[in-house]
């Protein structure tokens, strides 16, 4: 067998990316856009003020909900995409005996836990109007550092998983290893700082309706990623049925073909 | 013949690809695909390598609804 070519399965996981881009586009436009339009109606009901909403907008908001929100999530897809077919890339034939459509389904389903759930869990995403612009450094900074451990943990506890299966068993090394990364998640979760800017007037439902579609957008986008690109994987790796009878064959059957 | 077909169509070992073959892609694509998930999530927001407000303004309604902090 000849080795697999990471530049096919980078070009395939890009592309798989950016049909999931789509689709969670379409999600975030129907679902969120309205959660969003709310906030700011709100937001500019209250700051009767200076700077920002009143005056000569830089994009408006129309752009912002289009061509705007479409660059962002199209981009985002394509690059978590990317991002994914490089790690499907070393895990391959790696993570015991899983094909590459399960291995994509399993990275797929990694990635929308360690990289959304799990932080979203501790700093969920806010709408407009609710987040004190003085806290956004110490708040971004926060995020993509419980990304990061959420990331870092999530690849501990499957080598830790590899590591226990011969004594254990692939079950309980499993759940060894998961329970491992529950526990140092829940500790990061005590110990790093809080952030509660909710404003008091601000209307629990809306807040709830807008968390629960950027959840929406992101289960869309990774179920649609691990399958796309678990199907182009599988096609692209596996010879299908009758390809692998006509190679399998290929030293047999021009014998008869020919004879 | 049924013998030596079976075990090859039921579990087709995949060999791993080598490190050495992933390793440049990922670091140059890697770095690629960070940069871009920097200018969707954050740029403008907490720190800004371009003046002004244009990438965040634009990006805006993505950021809030992939769940990056905005503003």
């Amino acid at each position: 067998m000849n080795s697999i070519s990471v530049r096919a399965l980078l070009v395939r996981g890009m592309l798989a990316g950016l049909v999931a881009g789509a689709l969670a586009l379409a999600v975030a436009y129907f679902l969120g856009e309205s959660r969003v339009d709310a906030a700011i109606a709100l937001e500019e009901a209250h700051s009767h003020s200076h700077d920002h909403g009143a005056g000569e907008e830089l994009v408006s908001r129309g752009m912002q909900a289009t061509g705007g929100l479409a660059t962002g999530v199209l981009v985002f897809g394509v690059a978590v995409g990317g991002i994914a077919a490089l790690v499907f890339c070393y895990a391959l034939g790696r993570l015991g005996r899983f094909g590459p459509r399960a291995t994509a389904a399993l990275i797929a389903g990694a990635a929308l836990l360690t990289v959304y759930i799990v932080p979203f869990l501790k700093y969920p995403a806010n709408p407009p109007a609710v987040g004190n612009p003085d806290t956004i450094g110490r708040r971004t900074a926060l995020f993509f550092l419980m990304v990061a451990l959420s990331v870092l943990l999530a690849v501990a506890a499957v080598i830790l998983g590899r590591r226990l299966a011969p004594r254990l068993g692939n079950w309980n090394a499993t759940i060894a290893a998961a329970a491992g990364y529950v526990l140092v998640i829940g500790l990061a979760y005590a110990f790093l700082p809080s952030f509660n800017e909710v404003g008091k007037d601000f209307p629990a439902s809306l807040l709830w309706e807008f968390r629960l579609a950027t959840l929406a957008v992101q289960v869309t986008l990774w179920t649609t990623f691990g399958l796309v690109f678990g199907y182009l994987t599988e096609r692209l790796l596996v010879p299908g049925p009758d390809v692998a009878t006509a190679t399998d064959g290929g030293t047999k059957r021009p014998a008869t073909v020919a004879g | 013949m049924a013998q030596t077909a079976a075990p090859a169509t039921v579990t087709p070992a995949i060999t791993p690809i080598s490190l050495k073959a992933i390793a440049p892609w990922a670091v140059f694509f890697g770095v690629v695909m960070l940069i871009l998930l920097y200018f969707v999530g954050a740029e403008q927001g907490a720190t800004a390598l371009i003046s002004g407000e244009g990438v965040h303004e634009w990006v805006h309604d993505g950021r809030h609804l992939l769940g990056f902090p905005c503003h």
